[in-house]
């Protein structure tokens, strides 16, 4: 079976400088992996790379979602796909309402993968639901997206926008960091109320206390632009215990 | 010879050029060897209709430099009538367009549309070229009566090709009066297009502008506003958003007495090989103590070619006051526009968005919700190519 999200030997430039050096990955589909290093080690890189932000060169390896290239892709293009990046620091957009901004993306994804739009009742209705779940206020969805929102509110604002554009595959970048610990409960309900058979997800973090909360089916240890361990959610408690140090070591 | 003689006889010598400090920007004498020759009469009324065309108003239409349609009864508080002989334009020395303008008017040689009392009627006015390298020019009085309140809504359409279109707009607004205008410029690409206004406010009058312009060969819109003070409040903003071309928006206020107020917001964004001109400036008179005035220019430079000229100038001769200005060029967020895409949003329209948010804050500010609602539109079609 093919797995959802293969990742091969794969090499990433920012700039000058190589920040993933050979990483290779599988997350099938129905399963959490948690990627998990010390700072550094290019966690983030490796999630903006498989988003397809510009200046994240790909000079070697492979990446396919459902034995899909992913790598030939536009980021809109992946978003259609299922690939949903949930930002370390999401970006405020002055002057764009958060239903605006989020209609207008979850259409331009719909219309990209031949099926109609949603009408503007049927998606109020969604987004109504959604932001109950989410404990977010309605009214906020009216206001520019993320501007002057804390940085809990902007975090409940990324699961917001990946409940309603439900994706594939989920990629949530340090989504523990800056939370206080009962919007990390609820941030972590909502990402629990997406699990499911047809749909993977890989949360990267650098703190375990994340995982006490999304259960992982698997963690790998990146250190230095790699994969250097794997293994099952006690690895995870491990390196709350012992920290990065004999990785870092490892990589070296 | 004078200006205005030597205009009449075709002689182009004497256009602005970029030799005068105000108009460096946009240069007149090297793009017009000699003046193209009249623009036809149009022999049929112009169809209703234009950007404003949805919102309920009295339509005033100058075609080619000549009246082709007007109300010829009052209605809703408006009177449109003619003068075959008015005096020169008051500012006529500093300002060789109007000048131009008033010296090669069409018929009449000025129309005068005078708001009455209380709430009136909108008035469309329409100011449509459908010609072929020729010329015209033409004159329109504006006056806002005591307590009147008004709507100016202003169109610039051309149908044809290579015209050049030169028009004087002169406003009085008495005291207590308000008028509101919003303007759409919409030339032809090839175009050459002037528009100058002089505007002159009684104490305790309000003006509020808001221009929106998507430019032409050379295109420029100039408002000169006397601020005398007691209360009077002007708003002057503008938008431009360029594919090619060049658009000038030029504005000069004069606070001449107490407490007078201006407020000024310019937004736009230039893409391809296009152009934009800001030239604001505001002053303060000797004894025009408490004005508080505010001045902000704000361009996106979208493509390596585009080009945006910014001169804000504040001067200030009297030692109360409160003024502000900000000015600043800069790109797209890129960081904004990938997380836009990351969400499935195509790259063209995460540009559009974006570029749409950055100038809805000028749009924000009409006050006329008709008026917003079409300023709002035409911004949307003119980011994606729908204009």
């Amino acid at each position: 079976m093919i797995p959802m999200l293969s990742i091969k030997n794969l090499h990433v430039t920012v700039g000058e400088t190589e920040i993933i050096k050979g990483l290779s990955l599988e997350v099938p589909a129905g399963e959490v992996h948690a990627v998990m290093g010390p700072n550094g080690a290019g966690k983030s890189t490796l999630s903006y790379a498989l988003a397809g932000r510009p200046g994240y060169g790909v000079t070697e390896g492979a990446a396919s979602l459902d034995g899909e290239d992913l790598l030939a892709l536009d980021p809109s293009e992946r978003a259609a796909k299922g690939v949903f990046l949930s930002f370390q620091y999401p970006l405020e957009i002055p002057g764009v309402p958060g239903l605006t901004f989020l209609r207008t993306a979850l259409n331009a994804q719909r219309k990209a993968r031949g099926e109609d739009e949603v009408a503007a009742p049927a998606f109020l209705k969604l987004a109504r639901e959604k932001a109950a779940a989410l404990k977010i206020d309605f009214d906020m969805l009216k206001r520019p997206l993320n501007v002057g929102f804390s940085g809990g509110e902007k975090k409940r604002m990324e699961i917001f926008q990946m409940a309603v554009l439900s994706p594939r595959l989920l990629i949530l970048d340090e989504t523990d960091s800056g939370l206080d610990i009962d919007a990390l409960r609820i941030v972590a309900e909502g990402v629990n109320a997406m699990r499911s058979a047809d749909r993977a997800m890989l949360v990267i973090t650098h703190y375990q206390r994340l995982l006490d909360y999304i259960r992982p089916d698997r963690v790998h240890v990146l250190a230095d632009g790699r994969i250097v361990a794997s293994g099952g959610p006690e690895l995870a408690l491990e390196l709350e215990r012992e920290g990065y140090d004999k990785y870092a070591k490892v990589a070296a | 010879m004078t200006l205005a003689a030597a205009l009449t006889t075709g002689d182009a010598a004497q256009l602005p050029s970029r030799r005068q400090e105000d108009w460096r920007w946009s240069d007149l004498r090297g793009l017009v060897r000699t003046m193209p020759p009249k623009s036809p009469r149009l022999a049929a009324p112009v169809d209703p209709g234009g950007p404003f065309a949805c919102i309920p108003a009295i339509e005033v239409v100058i075609a080619n430099g000549h009246l082709n349609w007007w109300p010829e009864e009052n209605r809703g508080g408006v009177e449109v009538t003619i003068h075959q002989k008015p005096d020169l334009p008051r500012k006529a020395e500093r300002l060789p367009m109007a000048s131009l303008a008033a010296a090669n008017a069409g018929d009449p040689p000025i129309t005068i549309i005078q708001f009455n009392s209380g709430e009136t009627q909108p008035i469309l006015l329409r100011f449509v070229s459908n010609a072929t390298l020729t010329s015209h020019h033409a004159r329109v009085g504006v006056m806002v009566k005591a307590g009147a309140s008004a709507l100016l809504l202003e169109s610039y359409e051309g149908a044809g090709e290579g015209y050049f279109a030169n028009h004087l707009l002169e406003i009085f607004v008495e005291e207590g009066g308000a008028l509101e205008r919003v303007v759409i410029v919409g030339e032809v690409a090839d175009a050459i297009s002037v528009s100058t206004a002089d505007v002159n406010l009684r104490p305790g009058a309000q003006f509020a502008q808001t221009v929106l312009t998507s430019g032409a060969k050379r295109q420029r819109h100039e408002t000169h506003v006397a601020n005398p003070g007691g209360g009077s409040q002007v708003r002057l903003d503008g938008v431009y958003l360029l594919e090619a071309g060049h658009a000038d928006l030029t504005t000069e206020v004069i606070h001449q007495g107490l407490d007078g107020a201006t407020r000024q917001l310019t937004k736009g964004a230039v893409r391809g090989a296009s152009r934009a001109v800001f030239q604001g400036r505001i002053v303060v008179r000797e004894g025009a103590d408490r004005t508080d005035a505010r001045m902000g220019h704000h361009a996106l430079i979208l493509s390596e070619r585009a080009e945006v000229d910014a001169k804000p100038e504040l001067e200030i001769y009297a030692d109360d006051v409160a003024c502000a200005h900000g000015n600043t060029v800069g790109a797209l967020d890129e960081e904004a526009l990938f997380y836009a895409r990351s969400r499935g949003i195509l790259e063209p329209e995460a540009r559009a968005m974006l570029t749409e948010a950055f100038v809805g804050e000028v749009v924000d500010r009409i006050e006329h919700d008709g008026a917003r609602d079409v300023a709002r539109t035409w911004v949307a079609a003119h980011l994606r190519g729908e204009s």
